[in-house]
């Protein structure tokens, strides 16, 4: 049976997709292993996001959950996931404050779910922070780097 | 030199206002002081024993006249007069406001200077060899590549939330002169049949548990520099211990797994980013290494005037070799006797700057000793050069020597310091001007660290002081036979620690047993490596 963990999607604060939300919970990784017909899952900071890459074109959401700010595995899960090509709903969960915003997005976050709403001005400040970023991530943007070498 | 162009300064900008906001929310109760701290830590400001201290990045230790002047400027304006230039080539002031934060940040933004993760669990400011395109020996100038690390590290969206602080130093000399390998990651640049590449050094550190970082690759392309570096960050990120902040460096990772297996690890990870592409383009470091082209050097007289016995004794000791011959770099002490390692008053820094402009084609370096360099000076104008510095009380002929202290803030000022380091270094660099043994006793770097941390890099001292508290006195550990250069070493306790008075006679006694038992043309650290512990045990607690 679904473990039924994570956010609902009334839980979800910020969304950067047009499909429909998923409207059940998540499992654990451990049992999205096992269970053939799972479709949403939830990570915690100590599980191998590369465990789920044989399973994801069955995945329609992954939970990351940030039980504290400062850990920041997340932000590889979220990377190795997009890398290997996941393209369903990539939602941050727990400990989500104004200042990761930016950063999550840019490692391949597309919502959001933080356990204390957010300030809305505040976010939409955080969210277009960087008008254009040095490093390659998940949510290929063009690097400065490459901007200055445009034809 | 570097200079920003439009987007790096448009970045800098960015941060200020960010932080200019994170401040506002804070004092509007948004932000816990739990949420604030790791922010503004990532902007360099600390909360120390008596007031905040911000610590401003000068990436690779290299800067301008105009920015020394800006740095001398803040020093007034917001501090007390001074600033106190530290081992990673920063600079930190030890007297700041919170809410005069963020106007520093935008002062600093104005002369293309920030203090951006000089703090935090983030990858902090790149150092290099702080005789970058300077010394003869230089294989490789390694500051572009340090540039693009800068830049590729600069609010990395991966790694800000790291298990522990990130430091990554650049050299590209057989030389070390950066403590290259006593750092998270250490790279050399190399040349291999004609091609440049860089040779990886992965988990060294001091602090606690000091280690030597192993080598993990011996060669990567240059055109896989980031993708390599992006490897190894995430393996750390994924795998460092976080259930413990003692054990969450990097060293502790690579320890546990064992060289061997961490290499495989970012063995893996890089050849699967490999497939994702994330260098960026191969003309960006051409671009960046445009900016470091040698000055326009002109040929002139190659010896000098050697009649003053003290402008020779400080050409001997306090310059360097250069690339080309009518020059040298010229290391200005902030080592006066008596005085405090590396702080320097805020008209000692417009003096420093003036020099610069005039004599060293408009550039300084800050030097990991806490020295600043003149990288670039005519032989026929070092005279003046020194009469200038002379005057100023920066002309001590003391580079490398006891007198050449490094020591961390201490209980003066830190707030995690068991002891105080600076006025111990006071006294020992004093007594060894007084009785002029300075000179006798050659090269000899004498380190000090009020507290395990380490910050004064004792472990790395051919004489290393560790302050600790033992039952609400401060006791003094001495240790012998580091080194943070290419024949890196981590020095080892004598014995039972000392008390102040004590450690400065034990000082004088390991002095004594070198002098007595040295070979012809051995530092003290040749000496010790050769006769071992014993002698030295023996002086200092033999009956």
């Amino acid at each position: 049976m679904a473990d039924n963990l994570g956010t609902s999607p009334d839980e979800v604060q910020f969304r950067f997709r047009d499909d429909d939300p998923v409207d059940h919970g998540t499992v654990t990784v451990d049992s999205a292993l096992e269970q053939t017909n799972a479709n949403a899952v939830r990570i915690e900071p100590g599980d191998d996001a590369r465990l789920l890459l044989p399973f994801l074109d069955r995945l329609a959401l992954v939970e990351v959950n940030f039980p504290a700010f400062g850990d920041g595995r997340g932000y590889s899960a979220a990377r190795i996931l997009r890398e290997a090509g996941y393209a369903g709903e990539l939602r941050a969960v727990g400990d989500v404050l104004i200042d990761q915003l930016s950063h999550m997005r840019r490692c391949g976050f597309d919502s959001f779910a933080p356990d204390k709403r957010l300030d809305e001005d505040d976010a939409a400040r955080a969210f277009a922070t960087w008008e254009n970023v040095y490093q390659r991530a998940a949510d290929a943007r063009v690097i400065i780097a490459d901007k200055r070498h445009e034809a | 030199m570097y200079r920003y162009d439009q987007y790096d300064q448009a970045m800098v900008d960015a941060r200020v206002e960010e932080f200019r906001d994170q401040a506002r929310r804070r004092l509007e109760g948004k932000l816990t002081e739990d949420q604030f701290k790791p922010l503004r830590l990532m902007n360099g400001l600390y909360l120390q024993l008596h007031a905040y201290m911000l610590r401003v990045a000068i990436p690779y230790g290299t800067l301008n006249a105009h920015q020394m002047e800006a740095l001398a400027d803040i020093a007034e304006k917001y501090d007390r007069g001074y600033g106190h230039f530290t081992t990673r080539q920063n600079i930190q002031y030890n007297w700041i406001k919170l809410e005069d934060a963020a106007d520093i940040l935008a002062d600093l933004s104005k002369v293309e200077m920030h203090a951006i993760q000089t703090s935090g669990n983030c990858i902090r400011n790149i150092s290099a060899d702080h005789f970058a395109g300077a010394a003869a020996d230089e294989v490789v100038d390694p500051r572009p590549y340090a540039e693009l690390m800068r830049q590729w590290s600069s609010f990395h969206p991966e790694f800000t939330y790291l298990p522990r602080k990130f430091k990554i130093a650049v050299i590209g000399s057989e030389t070390d002169r950066a403590a290259m390998r006593l750092h998270d990651i250490g790279i050399r640049i190399v040349k291999r049949d004609g091609e440049v590449g860089a040779q990886f050094f992965a988990g060294g550190g001091m602090g606690r548990t000091p280690m030597i970082a192993p080598m993990i690759r011996d060669f990567v392309p240059l055109d896989q520099l980031i993708i390599y570096a992006e490897a190894c960050l995430r393996v750390y990120n994924r795998y460092g211990r976080r259930d413990n902040k003692y054990k969450a460096r990097i060293k502790i990772l690579v320890h546990e797994l064992g060289a061997a297996e961490y290499t495989r690890q970012v063995e893996d990870e890089f050849a699967h980013m490999l497939s994702v592409g994330i260098e960026p383009p191969r003309e960006e470091l051409a671009r960046i290494a445009a900016h470091f082209a040698p000055p326009a050097f002109v040929d002139g007289p190659k010896t000098l005037d050697r009649s003053d016995p003290d402008f020779a004794l400080w050409v001997d000791r306090n310059t360097h070799r250069h690339q080309h011959d009518a020059y040298v770099s010229a290391v200005i002490s902030l080592k006066p006797a008596g005085g405090i390692p590396g702080d320097a008053t805020a008209d000692q820094m417009r003096l420093m700057a003036r020099l610069a402009k005039q004599y060293s084609f408009d550039e300084l370096r800050v030097m990991h000793t806490q020295n600043v360099l003149l990288p670039h000076v005519r032989i026929a104008d070092l005279h003046a050069v020194w009469s200038a510095l002379d005057e100023a009380g920066l002309g001590s002929p003391n580079m490398d020597t006891i007198e050449d202290i490094i020591a961390c803030p201490g209980l003066d000022y830190c707030s995690l310091a068991n002891a105080r380091s600076i006025p111990l270094a006071q006294r020992i660099s004093e007594r060894f001007a007084a009785s002029g043994r300075t000179a006798e006793l050659g090269e000899l770097k004498l380190k000090i660290s009020g507290c395990i941390n380490a910050c004064g890099h004792h472990h790395a001292g051919h004489i290393g002081i560790l302050g600790v508290d033992k039952k609400g006195t401060e006791n003094f550990q001495l240790s012998l036979g580091g080194s943070e250069a290419e024949d890196v070493s981590l020095a080892k306790i004598t014995g039972p620690g000392f008390d102040e008075d004590g450690v400065v006679a034990a000082v004088e006694k390991v002095t004594d047993v070198y002098l007595g038992a040295r070979e012809d043309g051995e530092r003290f650290l040749d000496t010790y490596r050769r006769i071992g512990m014993e002698p030295f045990k023996e002086a200092l607690y033999g009956r």
